[in-house]
């Protein structure tokens, strides 16, 4: 009986999932985004990568990036040193793709500044 | 600079200042912001993490991304800007205008005439000598926020392994950010018994790492001599002083103190604004007038929020409150608000009883029942009920015209 936090917003509400005959019951959520949360978070838990990759600017050698959605967490250490290997050309702005489709998993890496 | 005289001077160029900013030049005032960095957006510029906006734009945005949204609005709203600059004096002068001297590498000193001055500067961090950390002073020890500043901004790594020094919402982040760098995070420290940071942040911060977070504990010493080699924590005993039979050492080469935030008010104690001694920050009305007409203030400044979206709004409103002093408006009479019981300060300390009001709280307890009640010459004249409160998250409450009809006194009581 897996129990959880629920990070989608402030309130932390501490939730419990039972599964029974394939499907998960969550109880303790205020709200349904709880649940949902719950759900992905024992199946396929996720989360929202934000990182900073070296650029060519000198005045801005690094420039803020981010997942276009949350990420597979087992992925994300692989990601980051993906993200780290590579150096992004100025001048870039805010929404520009750095990796359009991670390994088709349909999520991608845009930049979040103007440099 | 085309001009030298403007109607309404921001001091600070983050969430706060644009938010007002935007309003002021919006409503027609000639509007400069000035800031010290090179690019406006502030302290979001270096918070790359998202979380931010979900309130203000109804969609989760990283601080960059808040920070350009903002800076467009100013710039389209017809904002000047007065960037690598730093306003070193402000003085009223007697025609009832401010005037301003400006230091900047471009221009050397010049001055500014304005009719209002918004005061928009943030915040700083508190740091190691605030709570009198003992031990030596090698190198290795940094504010969350600087370090926060060189990896973000700068792409340098403060250490190979670290020490968190309180669970602040940055220094939460800041947990992430390190082991995301390849940087060990051995433990952080808080001295009270709860974590001082939003729960969500402790889940996907420290848990999803495996970050272990001791509460009711205080780091008794730094060592090293060049270069930090670990600290010494302690339990607290029941009476708040570390138990040292238990002290045990944490082998680490970086120490991070997050450990509060102090409002930047030093040009404005100059220029004799009466502080609250409750937020550090100004003492304001409802208009978010300071004590002296035409000097306003909004932000972290005046106290330091939870959530930029706060900041963005409670400026926003008080940017309005500038156009209206200089169309002449005024507020009659005021009524004085003060906090008691469970409760750190109120926002404003003092209120226009004829008008909506909305006063914004800092609670001391945590408990998941409690009654905010509003009392005029001891009695409860206003209630609300509360399910959900923390030091960690703002109280909001708004009051219609009329409800309060003189001095009144906020209580939290748990129920």
């Amino acid at each position: 009986m897996p129990e959880l936090i629920c990070i989608s917003c402030p309130q932390g509400c501490h939730l419990t999932a039972v599964e029974a005959n394939g499907s998960v019951t969550v109880s303790g959520n205020r709200c349904p985004r709880g649940e949902v949360y719950a759900k992905q978070e024992l199946t396929d838990p996720r989360r929202m990568v934000t990182a900073v990759m070296p650029s060519d600017n000198k005045k801005h050698p690094f420039i803020a990036v981010r997942t276009t959605a949350p990420y597979p967490k087992a992925k994300i250490p692989a990601l980051l040193n993906r993200l780290y290997a590579m150096t992004i050309k100025t001048p870039v702005k805010n929404g520009d793709i750095i990796i359009a489709d991670i390994d088709n998993s349909g999520i991608g890496v845009i930049v979040t500044e103007n440099i | 600079m085309a001009r030298n005289c403007y109607d309404a001077v921001i001091v600070g160029a983050g969430a706060a200042g644009l938010a007002a900013g935007s309003v002021t030049a919006a409503s027609g005032c000639s509007t400069l912001i000035i800031d010290r960095e090179s690019r406006s957006g502030g302290i979001l510029n270096q918070c790359i993490h998202n979380g931010f906006g979900l309130r203000y734009f109804k969609e989760e945005l990283t601080g960059p991304e808040f920070a350009y949204r903002m800076s467009q609005k100013a710039q389209n709203a017809g904002v000047e800007f007065a960037l690598d600059s730093a306003v070193t004096d402000i003085k009223k002068l007697d025609d009832g205008t401010f005037d301003l001297r400006i230091l900047s590498k471009h221009d050397g000193v010049r001055h500014i005439n304005s009719r209002a001055v918004m005061l928009t500067m943030g915040c700083r961090e508190r740091n190691r000598g605030a709570i009198a950390t003992p031990g030596g002073r090698p190198a290795g020890i940094f504010t969350a926020g600087t370090a926060q500043k060189l990896l973000n901004c700068e792409g340098k790594l403060p250490g190979k392994s670290a020490v968190i020094v309180g669970s602040g919402d940055i220094g939460l982040i800041m947990a992430r950010r390190l082991r995301w760098s390849g940087i060990d995070v051995k433990a952080v420290i808080e001295i009270m018994p709860h974590s001082a940071g939003l729960t969500r942040n402790v889940v996907q911060c420290l848990h999803d790492f495996g970050i272990p977070l001791y509460l009711s504990t205080s780091v008794v010493r730094i060592d090293g001599k060049d270069r930090v080699t670990g600290v010494v924590a302690a339990p607290l005993n029941d009476d708040r002083t570390p138990d040292m039979n238990k002290a045990f050492a944490i082998e680490c080469d970086t120490v991070l103190f997050s450990v509060g935030l102090i409002p930047e008010m030093e040009l404005a104690k100059k220029l004799g604004v009466k502080e609250n001694p409750a937020t550090g920050g100004a003492e304001v009305d409802s208009n978010y007038s300071t004590s002296i007409p035409g000097v306003f203030s909004a932000g972290n400044v005046l106290h330091v929020h939870d959530l930029v979206d706060f900041v963005a709004e409670e400026a926003e409103y008080a940017g309005k409150c500038l156009v209206d002093y200089l169309v002449g408006a005024k507020n009659g009479v005021e009524y004085n608000s003060s906090v008691l019981k469970n409760l750190k300060y109120v926002i404003p300390n003092r209120f226009a009883p004829t008008q909506d009001t909305r006063f914004l709280f800092r609670p001391t307890v945590v408990t998941d029942r409690a009654v905010l009640k509003a009392m005029v010459n001891g009695e409860s004249v206003w209630e609300k009920k509360l399910l959900f409160v923390r030091p960690a998250e703002m109280i909001i409450a708004e009051i219609k015209a009329n409800t309060l009809a003189g001095d009144v006194t906020f209580v939290l009581e748990e129920i």
